[in-house]
């Protein structure tokens, strides 16, 4: 029997029947669609974002600080991964005999761990920040519930000592805090990006989702340093340091041509892999943030002034007779008369009364022209936190002795930095080069400061400086010729001139036929005996310049023909 | 009718295998990938960490202390260096 033919349907069934089970089917139809509507079209980025929350997860992609490099490519600070423990106290059960054994493997007192264990109103701590990964390992296979650990990265300086003020520090967190690392934060630093994935059950990442921002990498920064040269500056300062019983020293090292900066080494220092005994006096980047009377290396630029003025000529006798220059109530003195010298002849002897009778020639406006063409009272805008303007005081307020001290150093200060950048104008002919921490591709153009003339008059005279018959014949080095000055200040303290405290300083470039490099050493209150310029500075100068100048390969311009120094009774003592 | 509906499940059928098998692959390619970027960031630390020691070995001061008491070395007298110009040859080989 077919289906079509069965009696069950032969009853007519009433009409209504069939339109309302249509209308029902529709009526439920329709409800769903609208539903499907409603979830997938109106409130769908709602719903996706809820559901992807169940099996997406954000990760943190971490930054590398940028590595800071010497110009050969030598790595002076290094990021490297370390661990951190941490604790959420609420979690952390200790077995019996747990809490000795992580006090032990962290080296932290045992009460100090259970004091930040039982700091019940915070749920996360830091048990030990900055543990190498085999002390975390150590850590980690104790299992105590509750203990995590997580990766920071730590920085390293393999210089050490020898740079830490130069290139400072960072916090833990990788902020930089002094020098380079604070100066240079922006093109270092980097930031952490952020990765949107699913995970499997197993906790793997099956796949990224959008949304995800990349981490940028901190960029290497290459300076100008070279580190072979400031190992040998840094060496040499300081076993005159030490040599000489000073309080501080400093020692800056310029590329005469590029106006780069090669080295820079401060006394007293400290290790910037381990800091945990700093002193404030150790971290000072003295050479740059100190100022400091730089005494008679300022005598060149009253000099360059004068003959740039054409009052003098390097042979202009001037009398220096009888060793004292009485202006108003002061007096200015000569460690020894002399008589009459030359223009020359007072930069080799380092004449006080000499340099300010030349000095009172010229207007002061003049003299404090030429001051701050070569940059005094302006910070050398290297790229250090906290550069010295040093001080010069306007033109008007000059008085006669005032303009007269000036022109031998005292009276005005500055910082070793701006003294070696001053001396490029005896370097380059004239022309002040802006200095940079920061590799240069080419020389940059200087700034004409004074006539190239004038210049090379001043190198020839600070040739002889450093000859038999001047102040500085120790900073002489066999095969080249030196061009410098010897200088000798009283420290001030309390506004008046302390009697036996000194700052010796020796500033000279080298090989004066073509000067390479220019060295400024500034030793602070040597107590040993000795505190002449020409006897502490200018050794350190003659040693860390002829070591700099055999590293670079500079050709020799002067015969190798020893060294000769005077007898000591015949050494030329400069004025004080 | 029934073969042509035959031949529609069996392609089916391959359509959904092989979408199986592709998204198998892809999980499996990217754990790779995964894999070997992590590699990548392991070997990038042991470089920095190589770095690091080499450059701590290499220290100017050390290599300086070195010569000078191990290995007895100083630096040259000035006056037992012999300087070669660069744009000429050295005397005895030059001439020709």
């Amino acid at each position: 029997m077919k289906f079509a033919e069965s009696p069950v349907l032969a009853p007519p069934l009433p009409s209504w029947r069939a339109r309302a089970v249509l209308v029902l089917v529709a009526g439920a139809l329709a409800a769903l669609g609208g539903r499907a509507f409603y979830l997938q079209g109106l409130n769908r980025d709602f719903l996706q974002a809820k559901g992807e929350s169940r099996y997406s997860r954000v990760l943190e992609l971490p930054a590398h600080r940028g590595r800071i490099l010497d110009r050969n490519g030598e790595a002076l600070a290094i990021s490297t991964p370390v661990k951190s423990i941490w604790a959420i106290p609420d979690d952390v059960t200790l077995a019996r005999g747990d809490l000795e054994r992580a006090a032990a493997a962290l080296d932290v007192p045992r009460a100090e761990l259970r004091k930040r264990l039982a700091g019940a109103d915070r749920d996360f701590v830091f048990l030990k920040r900055q543990v190498p990964p085999e002390v975390a390992d150590r850590v980690a296979s104790l299992g105590i519930a509750g203990v995590y650990q997580s990766t920071e990265y730590r920085r390293y300086y393999p210089g050490g000592e020898a740079t830490a003020q130069l290139l400072g520090f960072t916090s833990v967190d990788e902020k930089g805090q002094e020098g380079v690392e604070l100066g240079y934060e922006k093109v270092l630093a980097g930031h952490p990006g952020t990765r949107r994935v699913i995970k499997d059950r197993r906790g793997q990442v099956v796949e990224d989702l959008k949304g995800s921002r990349p981490a940028q990498e901190g960029e290497d920064l290459i300076l100008a340093l070279d580190s072979r040269i400031q190992s040998i500056a840094y060496g040499r300062l300081r076993a005159a340091v030490e040599r000489n019983r000073a309080r501080a020293g400093g020692i800056v090292v310029l590329d005469a041509v590029t106006g780069e900066l090669l080295a820079l080494a401060n006394l007293p220092t400290y290790n910037p892999n381990n800091r945990n005994s700093l002193s404030a006096s150790a971290l000072r980047n003295r050479a740059v943030v100190d100022t400091f009377e730089p005494g008679s290396t300022l005598k060149p630029f009253s000099i360059a002034a004068a003959l740039e003025a054409h009052r003098v000529s390097p042979r202009t006798p001037i009398q220096t007779a009888p060793g004292t220059l009485t202006i108003g109530p002061a007096t200015i003195r000569d460690a020894h008369p002399a008589g009459e010298l030359t223009v020359a002849q007072v930069l080799q002897k380092s004449s006080n009364v000499g340099a300010a009778k030349i000095a009172l020639m010229l207007r002061p406006e003049y003299l404090w022209s030429l001051f701050e063409g070569v940059g005094f009272g302006h910070a050398p805008e290297l790229g250090f936190p906290g550069e010295a303007n040093g001080k010069v005081r306007p033109y008007k307020t000059w008085k006669p002795i005032e303009q007269a001290t000036m022109s031998y150093g005292h009276g005005i200060s500055v910082s070793l930095m701006q003294l070696a950048r001053a001396y490029t104008i005896f370097a380059r002919d004239g022309a002040l080069l802006p200095l940079s921490l920061a590799k240069r591709p080419a020389p940059p153009a200087g700034q004409p400061v004074v006539a190239p003339a004038t210049a090379r008059a001043v190198r020839d005279m600070l040739e002889l400086a450093v000859q038999p018959g001047g102040t500085g014949p120790r900073a002489q080095i066999m095969g080249y010729r030196v061009a410098g000055k010897t200088g000798t200040a009283h420290k001030q303290e309390n506004g008046a001139y302390a009697a036996d405290k000194y700052v010796s300083s020796f500033v000279g470039l080298a090989p004066a036929s073509n000067p390479r490099l220019i060295v400024a050493v500034m030793i602070d209150e040597p107590s040993a005996g000795e505190y002449y310029g020409g006897s502490v500075a200018a050794p350190v100068f003659a040693e860390v310049m002829s070591g700099a100048l055999r590293l670079l390969g500079v050709p020799p311009d002067a015969p190798m023909r020893p060294i000769e120094l005077p007898s000591p009774s015949a050494e030329i003592r400069e004025s004080v | 009718m029934t073969r042509l509906t035959v031949l529609l499940l069996a392609l089916l059928a391959a359509c959904a295998l092989s979408l199986v098998t592709s998204q198998h692959q892809a999980r499996k390619l990217f754990a790779g990938l995964e894999r070997e970027q992590a590699r990548t960031k392991a070997l990038d630390v042991e470089w920095g960490q190589l770095q690091l020691e080499a450059r701590t070995w290499a220290l100017p001061s050390r290599i300086e202390k070195i010569a000078h008491e191990r290995l007895g070395m100083s630096a040259p007298d000035p006056r037992r260096v012999q300087l070669l110009p660069r744009d000429r040859r050295p005397a005895g080989e030059g001439a020709r």
